[in-house]
């Protein structure tokens, strides 16, 4: 199962061009400086968004070709998106936010109970923690049984210590789920840590060079400050380090 | 005192308001989601009651309905009876005079609903029809009442309209506020004022309910 994209897509301040793919296996990050394209791309991923031009395909199937004409519905393409600021259905609790889209009510207790929320199951979605709307963001979407699943800076709100436990548990999902996961942040150490391959994209192009130039960036800022771990390998310190920090 | 009118003037307003809020919710949702062109003049268009005098819908309802009007001639080729002058008349002219107050509280309880909620729905494999039903509705369902309150309140006090359209027949269309107009042209004082004193404590209870909703709302959100 492979997902490929290239597409193309005329924005206020640049044009979004950009070409990829993700096998079933990995998980891809897209990182790089806010406003560069990185949601525009996941949303045109998940058929929220059209591109002016480009194709979009997984597994042999045709989401998008703006040349004949083909467009799937988000609806019809079966993949999670669990969203920046993770919309929950504020009249529903948190089990039936879960079970909102869920094949069966097992796989809803199973995934509640392994993102630490099933004694939530009963508290509406306004009364509980950001991390905890995360969570139940994650498994609403892993419910559904998705064959794609798309992060948009899942982490960006929450705190360092509740970002470091999700980022955990993230992890040892990709290798169970064997689905393409695409993960947006401008977190570098999220991306360095959750990442089997990474893409930077700055004013919508793929920039290979520019996560190269970020760690040299990077590199005079820690020498700066003193900080002996030049490359990021220690959480405590890359829970601090983004993009906009630089 | 006869209670026909009363009962009349609330059965009135029980149909129009559950065949308003039906037919409002979906163009509500047209408006607050929807851009096409036109959107304005369509959007002045159904708030036109609001700027005219009751009396002057009534005539172009009067015209339309009539026998020789396209609606009044559709509805007798169908049931076999004439439209004016009958309770399903004034059912149509109270849902038109009705119209902008079912539409503004529902488009505006639509329109605060985050749009990423919506897509998020989208994504999870509901349809644009289902999100309505189980996303939109649940989340609106304070609009959508004080739409419901706002369209009976007003289907109660409704006169002119209903006077050009349905006249004043006993039992059929002589609702309250014509009756109490009768009452009074015929010196029945005392009748007019006991129908007058019915209203007060109805129309009261109604605008508490409406006021303790809008403030639930606030506090939710």
């Amino acid at each position: 199962m492979e997902l490929k994209i290239s597409v193309k897509k005329r924005l206020p301040s640049f044009e979004l061009d950009v070409a990829f793919s993700c096998s079933s296996d990995k998980l891809l990050v897209l990182i790089g400086p806010s406003g560069a394209g990185k949601t525009t791309i996941i949303r045109m991923l998940a058929g929220l968004d059209k591109p002016d031009e480009g194709t979009i395909t997984f597994d042999g199937e045709t989401w998008l070709d703006t040349e004949r004409g083909i467009f799937v519905p988000p609806q019809k393409r079966q993949l999670g998106y669990v969203f920046q600021d993770y919309p929950l259905f504020p009249h529903l609790n948190v089990q039936k936010n879960v079970a909102f889209a869920a094949q069966d009510e097992i796989c809803v207790e199973d995934l509640m109970k392994r993102f630490g929320i099933w004694h939530l199951k009963n508290r509406k979605v306004a009364m509980i923690s950001g991390g905890e709307r995360q969570r139940c963001a994650i498994c609403q979407n892993l419910a559904r049984g998705p064959r794609v699943l798309l992060l948009d800076e899942p982490f960006s709100a929450l705190d360092a210590v509740t970002r470091k436990t999700l980022r955990t548990e993230i992890k040892q999902l990709k290798g169970e789920l064997r689905i393409p996961i695409i993960h947006v942040t401008h977190d570098i150490s999220e991306a360095t840590q959750l990442g089997d391959e990474l893409l930077s994209i700055v004013q919508g192009r793929i920039v290979p060079r520019w996560l190269f130039q970020f760690r040299l960036k990077a590199l005079s800022f820690r020498r700066r400050a003193g900080i002996e771990d030049i490359w990021g390998q220690n959480d405590t310190y890359n829970d601090n380090l983004e993009v906009s920090s630089l | 005192m006869d209670f026909t009118p009363l009962y009349l003037s609330g059965k009135l307003a029980f149909v129009s308001t559950f065949f308003l809020i039906i037919l409002a919710a979906p163009i509500a949702y047209t408006f607050a989601y929807r851009r096409f062109a036109g959107k304005a003049f369509l959007e002045a268009l159904i708030n036109l009651p609001l700027a005219l005098p009751p009396t002057v819908l009534g005539f172009y309802l009067l015209v339309v309905m009539g026998p020789n009007g396209w609606m009044g001639r559709t509805w007798e080729a169908v049931t076999g009876s004439s439209l004016v002058f009958t309770f399903a008349g004034i059912v149509i002219a109270s849902i038109v005079s009705s119209f902008p107050f079912a539409i503004q509280p529902m488009k505006a309880a639509f329109e605060k609903i985050d749009r990423s909620m919506l897509e998020s729905a989208y994504v999870l494999g509901l349809s644009p029809l289902a999100t309505f039903l189980r996303v939109i509705i649940p989340n609106s369902i304070s609009g959508v009442t004080a739409a419901a309150i706002l369209v009976f309140i007003h289907s109660i006090g409704a006169f002119g309209v209903l006077l050009m359209v349905g006249g004043s027949i006993p039992g059929e269309t002589k609702v309250v506020s014509i009756a109490i107009y009768e009452a009074v042209e015929s010196l029945a004082y005392r009748e007019a004022g006991l129908m007058c004193l019915v209203l007060i404590p109805i129309g009261y209870s109604f605008l508490l309910l409406l006021n303790l909703i809008t403030r639930r709302s606030r506090a939710w959100n």
